[in-house]
């Protein structure tokens, strides 16, 4: 048995275990210099440690009733240099766009300034109530005032709703706008186009609200067919959910025509704005005929993505949408912000569907978000789209001969989608691929994402890459094709050799899953005398 | 612009080396006629000083809450955060990581997810917990939609003592779904019959305790009832401190438990980012939504981390799956996992009672003032105060006077008859000091 408990991996004195190869010297912790194995909190913390000084309480008599906790949860504590030292050392095992770069496909994975940290650490934002007086937070309504009207001018579009708490619970509250001013109209429409390239946020969140998929069939050259989406519109057809630039790169060259198609059979254009940061300052998606598009500050706008999550997922609406924004929404009265919190306080013309979320949405993130505008300015967000879309088409450029390209009609966008099809023959996958990357000190493009093409490869370099940066990444990606088509199977088959982790073993995690920390049982005698 | 790193010589280069005369050649696909030849009508880039005076002068009009004798809560706690959270959390490697998807290269975030995982279990008293949701409100939401999946019915039974914002992102989940919700009348008092509500129609139970006036509620009975008639009971809370101190719901028989986190780790924020917190029990879990992180080893049989069971996550199984969430609270679940790990069982069971007893002693201060109600017998850190007159405006004066008094239920009740009413937080942070000015503006103002 290996060090799986942050232990030595063997008794004091003992000599490694024959056959242990030469290359991979061991050690007497398991620890390989600066990559240091971390045991779980369970397994070094202590139930009556606690870092946090606080006062002794005066022993009044409590007031819980009948309900006081019986027993104490089971929670291990570690004083202050332990758990600095425990997640300081678990960040050491992390890929992070500041170590890195990180070409995540749709993700999106540009630098975060820290600005938009420290501005967002103000106490005049992080230290205030959502229910707290409104009278006592002007400035926190002129930050959600002001980043919606940057949007809504970036968008061209004419409200929007601040409130979802990510993409897809933007995409919902989308979704919820257009099925609301269906019923508006005494209407019930149940269907909603979604091609088969689109994220698996879009068919879901159509699902949640009771509404039935239709796909769109992709064409060859990876973009919808105005004629495809015409022939499954009818009346009961309440949306088309389109992600434009889509989610294969490419810029959808007839979406006007389908926004036209769409609304002429009385139906809805929602669209995904994940790959926004292709076009800000470039195109505007309310001259494209959208009714709905959420925003992903946390990808366009630049706040930091934190190991999955928060992210923030504003949803521009065209007029027709809306009267029926959620609550709570700003409504600006001769210039002055007024937060609108329930059905009370609406005026004639505003019927909002309901709520997404208690209070008023990330507003940490609209801070961030607002900063990152600022800074930039018109003119830098359209120079970063620009040169978004530069650095794709660079990396494309420089990998075209090598790698297949589904699609090389169209340019790409602010990324480049990749199959497999170079790997045909070498009995390497798109994974082993990927893997290979992360020994050479890169974390892997998007795979398998989009559906559409066999074992995708979607690259996102974003802009925030140098060009010395983006010639060594092609170089490398030139090497491992060349090395694959080589035949030098186990530099892919074996990969990752050298990151904290082996392959890990999905299927076991899957079949017998372990998702919380147990007591180890007790040695019984017998295995004690093994 | 400081954060563009390629130079004019760079874009040259590049549009030659990709064959193209100019960036706009790439966008060729878009409309002739919609792309934009000037500037979008916005202010131009500027420097991190001007950013910083533009917005400092926005942070400069709100009223802090450390600033202030404060108690407002109902939902949201004002709480001491040890400065080694935010430290952490600030990490590149944890801050500018993306969701986990190459397990070998994202080690440190899926350890801190399976500890926050056990940790958020242990003491709810469930057996799994996710690794959490948007917040609170939404967590609830999607627990109605498990509940729903589980018991193939689709009433909610929802308690007059959940938090009304709550309550309103179930009806608005639940119309949208075209489900059915069965909303119990607001209640100040803690008194409702639940019971009577509950048939054998009824998919769940929503029951938030503390109630979100501040009644401690006993769900053992609710969920006998609820598990008679085929339902499931959902506990809610909102102050996660409390499970310091009272008995988890899990351990009253509650099927799905969530809540919100922020308490623990995470600053006010003006209410968001925030952590939902979701457990259930073992044999619901394949209805769960929501990311979870489970043990494995590696090829080496070294013990790691990945994302499993994403099997019923929208990537996998799209419209079939059990939720839409993908981004989720990932930084969040840092902050309360490390401020949780740094309290450890003695720290939280110290902070509880402080709170706690800041609470008492609040209760009694406001109690005293001539003409003033309050109307919970038990409670956390949290009642309900009547007043005489607009409790609005009582707050608005309050305010005047420098005090952030709470929270009048009117705001987010219009209209119900609950004008007098004004939930009060008390926790840690608050000083004998700011209990008497509260007690004296309050004698003041009413
Ligand atoms: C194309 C697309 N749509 C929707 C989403 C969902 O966004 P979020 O993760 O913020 O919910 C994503 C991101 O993951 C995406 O790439």
């Amino acid at each position: 048995m290996l060090n799986d408990q942050g232990r030595p991996t063997r008794p004091e004195g003992a000599a490694p275990a024959e056959g242990t190869p030469a290359a991979t010297p061991w050690t007497f912790t398991g620890n390989r210099a600066l990559r240091v194995e971390e045991p779980l909190i369970f397994e070094i913390g202590r139930a009556e440690t606690t870092g946090v000084d606080l006062p002794a309480p005066d022993g009044l008599a409590p007031r819980l009733g009948r309900l006081a906790r019986k027993a104490a949860p089971d929670l291990p504590g570690l004083t202050e240099p332990e758990a600095m030292r425990h997640y300081v050392r678990l960040s050491r095992s992390n890929y992070s766009i500041d170590t890195g770069l990180y070409p995540l496909g749709s993700c999106t994975m540009k630098h975060n300034p820290r600005l938009n940290e420290k501005m967002a650490r103000l106490p005049g934002f992080s230290d205030v109530h959502p229910l707290q007086p409104v009278s006592t937070v002007p400035g926190a309504l002129d930050v959600i005032a002001d980043l919606g009207g940057w949007l809504c001018r970036l968008t061209g579009m004419d409200a929007v709703a601040m409130s979802p708490k990510a993409g897809a619970h933007g995409e919902l509250c989308g979704m919820m706008a257009i099925k609301a001013a269906i019923r508006a109209r005494g209407e019930t429409r149940n269907v909603v186009l979604v091609p088969e390239s689109a994220h698996g946020t879009n068919p879901a969140t159509a699902a949640l609200i009771g509404m039935t998929v239709r796909d769109v069939p992709a064409r060859a050259d990876g973009t919808v067919d105005v004629e495809a989406v015409k022939a499954l519109l009818g009346p009961d057809v309440a949306a088309i959910m389109l992600t434009n630039p889509n989610t294969c790169g490419i810029f959808e060259p007839e979406v006007a025509a389908i926004a036209e198609a769409v609304h002429a059979a009385g139906a809805y254009f929602y669209a995904d704005g994940a790959n926004f940061n292709a076009i800000v300052g470039k195109v505007r998606p309310g001259d494209l005929g959208v009714d709905a598009m959420h925003i992903n500050l946390h990808k366009t706008f630049s706040t930091p993505h934190g190991g999955g999550g928060p992210g923030a997922g504003p949803v521009v609406l065209s007029s027709r949408l809306a009267p029926f924004a959620p609550l709570p929404f700003i409504r600006l009265d001769a210039g002055r912000p007024v937060l609108v919190e329930t059905e009370a306080g609406t005026a004639p013309g505003e019927t909002p569907f309901g709520r997404m979320t208690a209070f008023h949405g990330q507003m940490g993130m609209f801070t961030r978000a607002l900063a990152y505008m600022l800074s930039h300015g018109t003119d830098g967000l359209r120079q970063a789209s620009e040169d978004a879309v530069l650095a794709a088409n660079y990396v494309r450029a420089g990998l075209a001969d090598l790698m297949t390209l589904p699609f090389p009609d169209h340019p790409s966008m602010h990324e480049v989608l990749f199959d497999d099809g170079f790997l045909k023959e070498t009995g390497i996958t798109t994974l082993d691929f990927a893997k290979a990357m992360i020994d050479e000190g890169y974390h892997p493009m998007t795979m398998y994402f989009p559906l559409v093409v066999h074992g995708a490869m979607l690259i996102e370099p974003t802009e925030s890459e140098s060009k010395a940066s983006l010639d060594l990444f092609v170089a490398t990606l030139r090497d491992l094709v060349l090395s694959a088509k080589r035949g030098e199977t186990e530099r892919f088959t074996q990969a990752p050799r050298f990151a904290p982790r082996r392959r890990l073993d999905e299927t076991r995690a899957a079949r017998s899953p372990k998702l919380r920390w147990e007591k180890p049982k007790p040695w019984t005698a017998a295995e004690a005398a093994e | 612009m400081r954060y563009h790193p390629l130079t004019a010589t760079d874009r040259a280069e590049m549009l030659a080396r990709i064959g193209v005369p100019a960036i706009d050649a790439l966008f060729a696909d878009v409309p002739a006629d919609k792309l934009l030849t000037d500037l979008i009508d916005l202010p131009r880039m500027r420097g991190e000083l001007e950013v910083e005076r533009l917005m400092g002068r926005m942070a400069a009009k709100n009223v802090p809450a450390s600033s202030v004798p404060f108690f407002v809560g109902a939902g949201a706690y004002k709480h001491h955060v040890p400065a080694t959270v935010d430290h952490l959390i600030q990490r590149s490697e944890f801050l500018t990581s993306y969701t986990p998807y190459q397990p070998e290269i994202t080690q440190g975030t899926l350890q801190y997810l399976f500890e926050f995982q056990t940790q958020v279990a242990e003491l709810t008293g469930m057996e799994v917990a996710n690794a959490s949701m948007y917040d609170g409100s939404t967590a609830t939401g999607e627990a109605v939609l498990m509940a729903h999946r589980l018991t193939r019915r689709n009433k909610a039974v929802v308690s007059g003592g959940l938090h009304p914002q709550y309550r309103a992102v179930v009806e608005t989940l639940s119309d949208m779904a075209e489900d059915r919700v069965q909303a119990l009348p607001p209640d100040p008092l803690g008194t409702e019959d639940i019971l009577a509500a509950i048939d054998r129609d009824t998919s769940c139970v929503v029951v938030q305790s503390p109630s979100f006036y501040g009644h401690l509620i006993d769900l053992a009975p609710i969920a006998e009832k609820a598990h008679a008639c085929g339902a499931l009971l959902i506990a809610v809370f909102t102050e996660v401190v409390s499970l310091g101190l009272i008995e988890p719901p899990g351990r009253q028989g509650a099927d799905i438990v969530v809540g919100e986190g922020q308490s623990i780790g995470n600053a006010l924020g003006f209410g968001g980012p925030y952590v939902g917190l979701m457990a259930t029990r073992q044999k619901f879990l394949r209805q769960m939504p929501g990311r979870l992180c489970g043990e494995t080893v590696d090829a080496e049989n070294r013990r790691g981390f990945v994302l499993t069971l994403s099997t019923r996550e929208q990537h996998i199984r799209r419209d079939k799956a059990t939720s839409n969430i993908c981004t989720n609270s990932g930084l969040c679940c840092l902050a309360f996992t490390i401020h949780m790990t740094l309290l450890g069982s003695a720290g939280l069971e110290r902070l509880a009672r402080l709170n706690h007893e800041a609470a008492i002693k609040l209760a009694d201060a406001l109690g005293r003032v001539p003409g003033v109600q309050v109307l919970n017998d038990g409670f956390f850190n949290e009642f309900t105060l009547r007043v005489p007159g607009d409790a609005a405006a009582v707050i608005e004066r309050l305010a005047e006077r420098g005090i952030l008094g709470g929270l009048a239920v009117s705001r987010l009740e219009p209209g119900r008859g609950l004008d007098d009413l004004i939930v009060v937080a008390a926790t840690e942070v608050n000083t004998d000091e700011d209990r008497a000015a509260y007690a004296e503006a309050l004698a003041a103002v009413i």
